[in-house]
């Protein structure tokens, strides 16, 4: 069975495919939807293909399942209407699988099964990665707050931070806040760093 | 009650926007939870499989879901429409310099224009390439008829490649495509960019356009009378709001929300206002009519109109006609739920459910239930009507493209 994955994200892809070479598919090919990619996926001839719900190129995909005389005709995203619960956790994670007309839908279900998996699987990763992403700039912001304050009113680092911190306390506020206003005020002040 | 509806980043979502942002929704005791999409695929989709109670659907998908034509069959209805008109067709700035330079002389003149855009085929490095949002959207329906009234076979003479609107600009950058016909703002952000100038747009094609409607799962609508109602009320509100020109920029403001439309306030304000850039640079062309929300009763879903866009999907060979399929595209509209569902508001309530589409050259007052209507003239460009009762007659007017 052949199965492209059709994805801007490469990390989100590399987890899918992974999953599915390890449930011992192994014919499997990624496309970026870009450019010509209708085309590619016409020369592949794919057995069933997924593709990020989310993404855009959904329309043209689907024009394409539509005309082309290359391809015999893939039918809908989920192969059995009939099970409700599968359809919602496909869209729940984000999943939509097209699949070639006469393919059996005992053979396809562990496919999209393993997809919804692995879509989640990819969110609560990307979840963690902005997290981290977010504490990261959180603390350059800071830092530079503390720097600020540090040259303006001669503290010591750690008097900086404790100043920060008491006067998110007393605000009510998160110390990135606080550190962000001092910033854009020392900036309008001229004051520099 | 919370409903989840989906929308696609578009200024005609102003509407949905309107009711959740500035209070109408709640005062109907609803809550909104307006889901973004990026593509009409995940918007149908949504609404097919029950994650979402309605969707702004484009009026030609809806008939299509309803007749089996776009993936999973479903039964859709659609008792209200969000809007009238607000599509722009735009080509790469190159091509344009085959039409007429005037833009303003090129947009007041569809049918020449439609002509210039015919010879400029044959001169250009390739068959144009033209997107189109979908292949069941009003823009697709609009331009092959355009196209046609030249003699350009849509299917032969040009490509026409479907993507989302939001990636119309990014693609007209990369070359990939030489032009395309989209809702606002998109044509506008071409323009602004240099990208492209205006050839045509909506109104001027057919000046009362049929465009989004408010779609929902039929059986879902017939299950839950009350809950539309409040909703079909709420919009109707909503739009008047949006229809008032005091409004358009608070309006703007509102869509270019990064959780809207995220575009500029400013492009997004063009169309509202009517007030039309077709060429970067130049002055604005006044075109009041290029968006509307609520006058002349435009939310009401005239059967009419949706035997149009029948006839249209028949034209293209995109469904066969018969009887039985006719009457089942022209029931997807709902004026009966319309009516029931304003019954005792103060919105003007048509006393008909078909016209004769592209009859009307001067506003004129009609018979209606309640207060005053006036139906704006809502020609097509090139003359014909359409007489929902005669579908064959109109359709063999049509001379063959092939």
């Amino acid at each position: 069975m052949r199965i492209v994955i059709i994805d801007d994200s490469g990390l989100r892809a590399t987890v899918l495919e992974e999953g599915l070479r390890e449930a011992g598919y192994d014919d499997i090919h990624i496309v970026p939807p870009r450019g010509a990619f209708v085309a590619r996926l016409e020369r592949m001839a794919p057995d069933v293909v997924l593709m990020d719900l989310g993404s855009p190129s959904r329309d043209t995909l689907e024009e394409m399942l539509t005309v082309s005389r290359a391809l015999a005709r893939p039918i809908a995203m989920f192969v059995d209407q009939s099970d409700d619960s599968m359809i919602g956790a496909a869209i729940d994670a984000g999943v939509s699988a097209y699949v070639v007309d006469g393919l059996r839908k005992e053979r396809v279900k562990p496919v999209l099964e393993l997809a919804v998996r692995r879509f989640n699987a990819f969110a609560k990763i990307q979840g963690e990665l902005d997290e981290a992403r977010t504490a990261l700039s959180d603390r350059k912001i800071i830092d530079r707050a503390k720097s600020i304050l540090m040259n303006q009113r001669s503290l010591s680092e750690q008097d900086a931070y404790a100043l920060l911190r008491s006067s998110a306390m007393n605000q009510g506020k998160k110390i990135v806040d606080v550190a962000q206003a001092l910033i854009t005020a020392s900036d309008l002040l001229g004051g520099g760093i | 009650m919370n409903l989840k509806i989906a929308f696609l980043p578009l200024n005609d979502a102003a509407v949905l926007v309107a009711a959740r942002e500035k209070g109408f929704a709640e005062e109907e005791g609803l809550a909104l939870d307006l889901v973004r999409t990026t593509s009409w695929a995940t918007l149908r989709d949504r609404l097919v499989f029950g994650q979402v109670h309605a969707a702004q659907m484009l009026a030609p998908l809806a008939v299509a879901v309803t007749l089996g034509l776009s993936q999973q069959p479903a039964a859709l209805a659609a008792p209200y429409k969000l809007g009238v008109n607000g599509n722009m067709l735009v080509m790469a700035t190159d091509f344009a310099k085959a039409l007429e330079p005037d833009v303003a002389a090129r947009l007041a003149d569809p049918l020449g224009t439609a002509h210039d855009f015919a010879a400029a085929i044959g001169l250009w490095r390739r068959k144009p390439v033209i997107g189109v949002v979908h292949r069941f959207s009003s823009h697709s329906l609009m331009l092959r008829y355009w196209l046609a009234s030249a003699g350009v076979d849509p299917d032969k003479d040009v490509v026409l490649r479907v993507l989302p609107p939001s990636l119309t600009v990014e693609a007209m950058r990369a070359g990939e495509i030489d032009g395309f016909i989209a809702g606002e703002p998109w044509g506008s952000a071409a323009v602004e960019e240099g990208l492209a100038e205006t050839v045509s747009i909506g109104e001027r094609i057919w000046r009362r356009g049929v465009e989004k409607v408010l779609a929902f799962r039929e059986a879902w609508m017939e299950e839950n009378p009350e809950t539309v109602d409040r909703l079909l009320r709420a919009l109707a509100r909503a739009a008047a709001w949006c229809d008032d020109p005091a409004n358009h920029v608070a309006l703007s403001d509102l869509l270019a929300d990064p959780r809207y439309v995220d575009q500029p306030a400013e492009l997004i304000g063009r169309a509202l206002s009517g007030q039309i850039v077709a060429r970067a640079g130049e002055a604005a062309i006044a075109n009041p009519d290029f968006m509307l929300f609520s006058r002349e009763a435009t939310p009401f879903p005239w059967r009419s109109q949706a035997l149009w866009i029948y006839s249209q999907l028949v034209r293209w060979n995109m469904v066969d006609h018969d009887v039985a399929t006719a009457a089942k595209a022209g029931a997807v509209f709902r004026p009966d739920i319309f009516r029931r569902a304003l019954a005792d508001s103060d919105v003007a309530m048509p006393g008909a459910s078909m016209k004769v589409e592209g009859a009307v050259d001067l506003p004129m007052a009609v018979g209606s239930r309640r207060g005053e209507l006036t139906l704006g003239p809502d020609r097509f460009f090139d003359g014909r009507v359409f007489d929902p009762e005669r579908i064959e007659e109109f359709l063999a007017g049509f001379a063959s493209p092939r």
